[in-house]
């Protein structure tokens, strides 16, 4: 009587009803992750043209605001990404093999970057705001040449660098939630998709940084800072 | 889509060629190139952008065309906003 399908003997619990294979569900979700992620080019695209335009029509004020970057941390927040980018890679790979102990590790590992790098940023934010008051707005104070033109750099720069730790905040939270869920052992060989896609957004939003990195703080020869 | 998995070898290789491209773009900041500074830096951005999208993020990887298509029309968008964008910006003085 309860003959059961034999296909549900190998059915894999990680594969939802609406797709016919895991392949198929795969493919589907890490479509819809880079759809997502065109959505955050789009977003950020606007900024990235703004600075452009004005880039152009304020030449001399950018170089002057891009003197003002702390060159050393930016540089150092970089390479900070990149690393934290080479264990979220890792971290995927470790989930693809099923090591759960190297997945869970590579992943607070990230968390760790992360979180440096949101420290480096805060304290580059204290000093353009409360040492310097650099902040655009009644307190912005610049002595030089075209002062008004300069507090856009730093608007742009606020903007820019804002959103993008913003997005730094909500990748350590995703991160971590998929470490948690690592470490209940959710994830293997069979299904890895979520680890894959929070990958994809921790690569893309330190792609967004390698690109802030030059435009702010590599556009003029002098570094006085 | 079968999965391909990446030798640690490969990414630990990845991850130095980045370092690389940051302390040369970080060195090569102190010439006085004039306007060519951010060209040379953003040359090497995109390496690096290149070098992340396509072997941490996997893209070389990637079998279903689709999701090919949806990464090249994004990417085809981003180019019309900033092209088009600066047409208008930089013929104004010309009238």
């Amino acid at each position: 009587m309860a003959d059961s399908p034999p296909a549900i003997a190998t059915h894999n619990p990680d594969l939802q009803h609406h797709f016919a294979t895991m392949e198929q569900q795969t493919e589907a979700a890490v479509m819809g992750m880079w759809v997502f992620l065109i959505t955050e080019i789009m977003f950020f695209g606007g900024m990235f043209a703004g600075y452009m335009i004005y880039r152009f029509m304020y030449y001399q004020a950018w170089l002057e605001g891009s003197q003002h970057m702390d060159f050393w941390w930016g540089t150092i927040n970089t390479v900070v990404l990149l690393c934290s980018s080479l264990t979220m890679a890792a971290a995927v790979r470790a989930t693809q093999l099923g090591l759960r102990k190297s997945t869970v590790t590579l992943l607070g590992i990230t968390i760790l970057f992360g979180l440096a790098f949101l420290g480096i940023k805060a304290i580059e934010y204290y000093g353009h705001i409360v040492t310097d008051h650099q902040f655009p707005g009644p307190g912005f104070r610049f002595e030089g040449a075209n002062p008004s033109q300069v507090e856009m750099f730093f608007s742009f720069y606020f903007a820019m660098t804002g959103f993008h730790a913003l997005h730094m905040l909500i990748g350590v939270g995703l991160v971590a939630f998929i470490a948690y869920h690592a470490w209940k052992g959710r994830y293997g060989a069979h299904y890895y998709t979520p680890v894959e896609n929070v990958g994809l957004y921790w690569h893309f939003v330190d792609i967004i940084w390698i690109y802030l990195y030059p435009l702010f703080y590599l556009i003029s020869h002098i570094h006085r800072k | 889509m079968s999965a391909h998995i990446p030798t640690k070898k490969f990414l630990v290789t990845v991850w130095v060629s980045l370092i690389c491209l940051t302390v040369l773009t970080a060195a090569v900041s102190y010439l006085e190139l004039g306007p060519f500074n951010i060209v040379l830096a953003l040359v090497i951005a995109t390496c690096k952008m290149l070098l992340v999208a396509l072997f941490f993020m996997g893209v070389k990887y990637i079998s279903d065309k689709m999701t090919i298509v949806v990464i090249v029309a994004g990417l085809f968008w981003l180019f019309i906003l900033l092209a088009l964008s600066m047409t208008d910006y930089v013929s104004r003085p010309w009238v």
